[in-house]
């Protein structure tokens, strides 16, 4: 009798410290997001770097508050500002139809702020003689209808071509501007012999050590080790190669904007963040990190 | 007092002992649970068999079929270098090394087994897939067969360690029984030991087997993670685990995706349950011999 008292006694003690536990997190979480103490941000690979230096100025500049940055991918971001476990989600795309319909049914108003434009560059290995290709011939290069660099003026190898995942804001634009040229209602997709790497990085690495590669990065990672591609938009236009100024002055096509979405408007220490983001030293900091400030 | 004391220990020793299976009963039915939802939207058969995996665009295609081909290649190519390497080292270990060279062994293939997943992915890309694309002349080095040397690597030492326990528990008075009808030494080992030693050889390679088609970090890093039915070893793979880990974070909560993922989670399940319950036959079976 004693022990079963006892047992029962034990085990409503460590249900009992559960559910401490568990509630002392929630309400820690929601207190600090509601005065705005912290905030969590969250999404793009891309400009996680970027975001990374405005937090840490900002919060230099403002030492009583703390800033959470995390990548993922805008998906990521978007959804986890969907569920309502980020305050900022990062993107380097527009929310699509199929999230906002989410964050209506979870009453999440996602607000848009324009923070910098980005350009995606393709690169090839230091060793490939192709300089420049139009639009047209990425195409087929991503799609696999063309599958040798001789194709298009090059040697006699295979292509090997070089991804993100899906979840990337730089996959989703990629594939919107050049595979299907903008148009909403083509349904071209990635060839299935496009290798998926996890980061941008992993693909400058790869594009680094083979000669065969090619595959698209943020401009940020334009250096001396890999050789990027001029781009033509058809085949009478020139060939433009991915710098500054020519995403500033619109004539380099691979660009995009780059956007962070809060929910509803923006209040207390997300609103002073944004206002920082805008502000001329928060643009500074854009041109610094190789991408394009937005004015 | 000590009587409370002791019993309340007694306790949580219990709770301890069937959190496991709590804890296996709560992942089977939360697999089953979301991914039975996806099944009845989209149809099993569909799921299993079509070629095409863009889970993310819109119209979305769900189809594995690569997938599972990925992780089987990557698994079988895994298996076929680390079965023998394993088995040998281990009848090295048990039979023929001195105790010096043995002690050292040993420890040194546990630490082998404690190098983190990611750290052997991360040195495969810097070595193994260069070397790879230069030796075969391919036109990359990010291949099934990469990453079926990498995870060799990592199922090496669960095989060793399980399959020398199991050569060394065959008793003594066999091999004693073996050399003295006339037998050489290799005739014992390979025709009394290893024989006696088979159930623990077999339980060791399904360990390996289970570690390697549940390896994800190296996988990713290493395979090139390209969603295509492959045709040799020496293309790019895409195996599920590396797709659930990639897409997870992107996934929104509920949604198509998100309960797609978890029906390669059940697959993949099924798949490891089926390797055991084979396991677990043939061991029975062979006991009884």
């Amino acid at each position: 009798m004693m022990k079963k008292i006892v047992s029962l006694l034990t085990l409503l003690l460590m249900f009992l410290g559960l559910t401490f536990v568990f509630l002392r997190s929630c309400t820690k979480f929601q207190k600090s997001n509601r005065h705005g103490e912290s905030i969590q941000i969250k999404g793009s690979d891309t400009i996680v770097n970027l975001v990374q230096v405005w937090a840490e100025n900002f919060v230099k500049q403002y030492s009583t508050y703390s800033v959470g940055v995390t990548g993922g991918g805008s998906g990521t971001g978007l959804a986890a500002l969907i569920n309502k476990t980020c305050d900022m989600a990062m993107s380097s795309r527009e929310i699509d139809e199929k999230e906002e319909i989410l964050a209506k049914k979870n009453n999440v108003v996602p607000v848009r702020f324009k923070v910098g434009m980005d350009g995606l560059a393709v690169l090839v290995n230091k060793n490939n003689p192709i300089n420049k290709l139009t639009l047209e011939q990425l195409r087929d290069i991503f799609m696999a209808k063309i599958t040798n660099w001789k194709e298009v003026g090059g040697e006699d190898k295979k292509i090997v071509i070089l991804s993100r995942e899906s979840n990337s804001g730089t996959h989703m634009f990629f594939k919107e501007r050049v595979l299907r040229n903008n148009d909403k209602n083509s349904k071209d997709e990635f060839s299935v012999h496009s290798l998926i790497m996890s980061s941008s990085q992993a693909i400058y690495d790869e594009v680094c050590q083979n000669s065969n590669s090619l595959g698209y990065v943020g401009m940020g990672f334009i250096n001396d080790g890999v050789k990027a591609i001029s781009i033509a938009v058809n085949k009478t236009s020139e060939h433009v190669y991915p710098t500054v100024k020519n995403v500033t002055n619109n004539t380099y096509t691979i660009s995009r904007p780059l956007y962070l979405y809060t929910n509803n408007e923006p209040c207390g220490i997300v609103k002073m963040f944004i206002e920082y983001v805008l502000s001329d030293t928060g643009q500074k900091v854009v041109s610094e990190t190789d991408f394009v400030p937005i004015n | 007092m000590r009587k409370i004391i002791d019993s309340a220990i007694e306790t949580i020793i219990f709770i301890c002992g069937m959190l496991s299976i709590v804890f296996v009963v709560l992942i089977f039915g939360f697999l089953f649970k979301e991914g039975f939802s996806f099944f009845r939207n989209f149809g099993i058969l569909k799921f299993v068999t079509g070629h095409f995996w863009y889970a993310a665009s819109d119209p979305a295609s769900f189809g594995i079929l690569p997938l599972i081909l990925g992780s089987t290649l990557v698994t079988i190519g895994a298996c076929t270098i680390a079965v023998p390497i394993g088995v040998m080292s281990a009848l090295f270990i048990s039979e023929i090394a001195p105790k010096g060279i043995r002690d050292v062994l040993k420890s040194l293939i546990e630490l082998m087994a404690a190098i983190p997943s990611v750290v052997i992915g991360l040195i495969g890309v810097i070595t193994l897939v260069p070397f790879v694309k230069n030796i075969f002349n391919l036109p990359t080095g990010l291949t099934a067969f990469s990453g079926s040397i990498m995870l060799a690597f990592m199922a090496i030492p669960t095989i060793i360690t399980i399959s020398e326990d199991a050569i060394r528990s065959v008793p003594w008075k066999y091999r004693e029984g073996a050399l003295a009808l006339g037998a050489t030494k290799w005739q014992t080992v390979r025709r009394v030991v290893l024989k006696a030693a088979m159930p623990g050889i077999i339980a060791a390679t399904m360990l390996g087997i289970g570690r390697v088609i549940g390896e994800t970090m190296a996988v990713m890093m290493i395979t090139g993670n390209a969603a295509h039915i492959p045709h040799s070893i020496f293309d790019p793979v895409r195996t599920m685990t590396a797709t659930i880990a990639a897409e997870m974070g992107e996934a929104v909560r509920g949604g198509m995706h998100y309960r797609s993922l978890f029906a390669i989670a059940f697959v993949l399940f099924a798949i490891t349950f089926i390797v055991n319950f084979m396991a677990d036959l043939f061991l029975g079976k062979n006991k009884n011999i």
